[in-house]
């Protein structure tokens, strides 16, 4: 027999500890169709039963307002797990219940796991669990899952309800809503039950999201109109009553009843008002001098570890160690071997280059999940947002969106990845969208061969320049885009302020590792295939003879086609246009193609004679144009795979990149154009 | 006049009456317990003066004094 639990619960109920401590390593990472939203799923260690577990995304309510309670709702109604394992954080019952209340009533057998019994004791509180179990017509259980403590018994409890086919909870004792409410629900059922039966939804559960007004589920069941209007002379009816709308009157029952039962279960030890550490720490790090200084510190810090010595070290370690060493030892076999030229390009700089290039970004990936899930577990995240919330929203962002951002300086593949942490849909895809305008470290080096061949007195300034013109870029597209693109609803800020909490090892390194793996098995394939592709058409003419210089390629050719669309740019030499694509793989890469196409080799950003032979085909106003362009234009590809990964979506993919690269486009075309009329060159 | 929560200040604490508007906002404010007869504690305000910090049923919630607005108070 194979079963099926679902997880569902609060945001930090606990429910990833949970999860990781009944599945162990058999967890599997997807997608929820169609969205970004993480689908995690795994079996159930230590039974001989097949138990598929699926881990709901956390919420607060089943109301459908979010992605991710659609989600959970959904699944809850259309897949019909046996059992739906409800982790609820014992020291923040209150709020926890309220999902509980609502769970209960969907027709599928509930088990509460009240989580975080360790703290509960520890402050010597005490809660009347067969009380509560009472009142609420489900089993309830204590667990502490970052203990490892009553996961056993919760997973066997769930299976005895499984097995048992516990019909759904029969809660007569829960009287949770007024006499009134219940009547009309009387009244309402009848006249669903026949569409719920259909889908096999609990019928008055179906009652009471109609009156509620819910529609999503109308749609879902397709009511028709006529039945609609009976439903809504009820609603009319209660609201009358109580002067109220439906929803305000449904929350506000379901609270009371909450209220009440926990004034009968849970006995707070009150030793005065004491701070708790959490507290003491809040004031501290949210304190109205000091927050915003240490933000800035612990960015700084964050920021100087990833990319200072650190991550520099570890990229080029792995960058030689793979090109090199590994390269050396298969190259010396295809030559013993006697492999022809095409074959050992096709291996070492096909292939082996094009892992590469996908590898060398994983230990940045990890240091930068290192610490972002250090500042998530922690509650510092969300403190974050509540620092900066008042500067971000000015682009239509959330305090949160902060971070990918600032890791936009160091990297794009990291930050764009980053962006996860943000809930809501809208504000991630701009984050995504904006992150790349964040000069990375990789364009750093185009910045300097410029400014060093054409603004030697100013280089400072002009490279300063270029780095704040992509954050105003970046400013105005948030406004613009937020206006046309991804209009809508502005997403409520109304966000939990978690307690403090000393992140476990075992948590980071569970959250480093997932990061890195889905990294390289959905983003890689993107990026190996687009580097395999890119250096095929830079290494072979359309003879499909290999070329050294990277002119007569296939993608010089498309370089040299493209020139007319670069010539309002200033940039009308073919040069700059290839080693623009060539950016494509990294976009350093700029410089050594410079290097190669200028006839001075395989320079490096401070080679004297590439400057000068760069001063023949750009003049300073082309050349700033040019560094423009380079920071702008759609990054290399492989942010464009984390893009890919992180949109989940390649119409969004597409659209990002396509955006970047007009963007680039029109910049560079004001600075040229403007500056020309400026009487500047 | 009904008073809302935005003209409390740090330190001060009320007891909510109800919430105005509707949609997203509204719905999202009842489902984390802003609800009737909840007692709000207004921790602070953040260092750039939005949002702000209250506590409610025994935990930490945040929301912009915009929402607040949206928020009677007896
Ligand atoms: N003291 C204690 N801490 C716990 C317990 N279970 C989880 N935690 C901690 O609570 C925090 C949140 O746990 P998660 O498992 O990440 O919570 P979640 O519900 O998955 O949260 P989201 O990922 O935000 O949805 C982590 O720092 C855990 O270490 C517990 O039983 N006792």
């Amino acid at each position: 027999m194979t079963y099926t639990f679902a997880l569902v619960g609060n945001p930090n109920s606990g429910k990833t500890t949970m999860f990781n401590e009944i599945t162990g390593s058999t967890q599997y990472v997807g997608n929820w169709p169609g969205v970004t939203v993480e689908k995690k799923e795994g079996k159930a260690r230590k039974f001989k039963e097949d138990i598929e577990i699926v881990d709901l995304p956390g919420i607060y309510s089943l109301s459908p307002y979010t992605m991710e309670e659609i989600i959970a709702r959904d699944y809850i109604l259309d897949e019909k797990p046996d059992v739906v394992i409800n982790i609820v954080d014992a020291t923040n019952i209150e709020r926890n219940l309220y999902l509980t209340t609502q769970l209960i009533e969907l027709g599928i057998p509930v088990i509460v796991a009240l989580n975080m019994m360790d703290v509960i004791k520890s402050r010597e509180d005490r809660i009347d669990v067969e009380k509560l179990s009472a009142f609420l017509g489900v089993p309830v259980l204590e667990a502490s899952a970052s203990k490892g403590i009553g996961i056993q018994e919760l997973v066997e409890k769930a299976l005895e309800a499984a097995q048992s086919r516990a019909s759904a909870n029969s809660c007569e004792r829960c009287k949770m809503l007024d006499d009134a409410i219940e009547q009309s629900l009387d009244k309402a059922e009848p006249f669903v039950a026949l569409p719920a039966r259909q889908k096999g939804y609990n019928s008055r559960w179906v009652a009471l999201k109609l009156l509620e007004g819910d529609e999503k589920l109308q749609e879902k069941l397709k009511v028709p109109v006529t039945l609609m209007e009976d439903i809504k002379s009820f609603r009319k009816e209660l609201e009358q009553k109580y002067d109220n709308d439906m929803e305000t009157l449904i929350a506000d029952n379901r609270y009371r009843f909450i209220s009440d039962v926990v004034a009968k279960t849970v006995k707070k030890n009150n030793k005065g008002n004491i701070l708790t550490l959490s507290d003491k720490i809040d004031k501290v790090v949210t304190n109205r001098i000091l927050a915003i200084p240490i933000f800035l510190i612990l960015m700084f810090a964050i920021f100087q570890v990833s990319f200072g010595a650190l991550g520099s070290f570890t990229v080029d370690w792995l960058d030689s160690f793979i090109n090199e060493t590994v390269g050396g030892v298969i190259k010396a076999w295809l030559e013993a071997g006697g492999a022809a030229e095409w074959l050992r390009a096709l291996i070492i700089d096909g292939i082996l280059a094009g892992m590469g290039s996908m590898l060398v970004f994983v230990p940045q990936i990890m240091i930068v999940f290192f610490f972002l899930s250090l500042l998530e577990d922690s509650g510092y995240m969300a403190r974050a947002a509540f620092i900066m919330d008042r500067i971000l929203r000015k682009l239509g962002l959330s305090g949160k969106s902060f971070i990918p951002m600032l890791i936009g300086f160091g990297c794009s593949v990291p930050a764009v990845m980053a962006a996860r942490t943000l809930e809501n849909e809208k504000d991630r895809r701009l984050t995504i969208i904006l992150t790349p305008f964040m000069s990375c470290g990789a364009r750093l080096p185009v910045y300097a061969l410029f400014a060093a061949a054409f603004f030697e007195q100013n280089q400072g300034v002009v490279i300063f320049s270029i780095y704040m013109l992509g954050i105003v870029i970046a400013v105005l597209s948030g406004i613009l885009l937020k206006k046309f693109v991804l209009k809508g609803e502005v997403a409520p800020f109304v966000m939990e302020l978690p307690p403090y909490r000393f992140p476990t090892i075992k948590g980071i390194y569970i959250h480093m590792l997932d990061r890195s793996k889905d990294f390289v098995k959905k983003a890689g394939t993107v990026i190996f295939a687009a580097a395999v592709v890119i250096w095929f058409l830079q290494s072979f003419s359309f003879s499909l003879q290999m070329v050294e210089d990277a002119g007569e390629s296939i993608l010089g050719f498309i370089g040299k086609a493209i020139v007319p669309a670069f010539a309002p740019l200033g940039l009308d030499d073919w040069r700059a246009s290839v080693a623009l694509l060539t950016g494509l793989v990294a976009k350093e890469v700029v410089v050594a193609t410079l290097g190669i196409l200028s006839g001075v080799g395989a320079a490096g950003e401070d080679s004297a004679e590439l400057a000068a032979a760069l001063q023949t085909y750009f003049t300073p106003l082309k050349a700033y144009a040019y560094m423009a362009f380079t920071l702008l234009y759609m990054p290399c590809i492989a942010a464009f795979g984390a893009i890919k990964r992180e949109m989940n979506s390649w119409k969004w993919t597409f659209f990002t990149i396509s955006y970047q690269t007009g963007t680039a486009w029109f910049v560079a075309f004001l600075i040229y154009q403007g500056g020309r009329l400026l009487g500047l060159e | 006049m009904s008073r809302t929560l935005k003209e409390l200040k740090p330190g001060d604490k009320a007891v909510v009456k109800s919430i105005t508007g509707e949609g997203a906002v509204k719905r999202r404010l009842l489902d984390m317990g802003v609800t009737k007869g909840a007692e709000v504690f207004v921790r602070k305000v953040a260092p750039l003066g939005d949002p702000i910090e209250v506590n409610i049923r025994g935990y930490e919630l945040t929301f912009r004094k915009s929402e607040a607005e949206n928020i009677i108070i007896e």
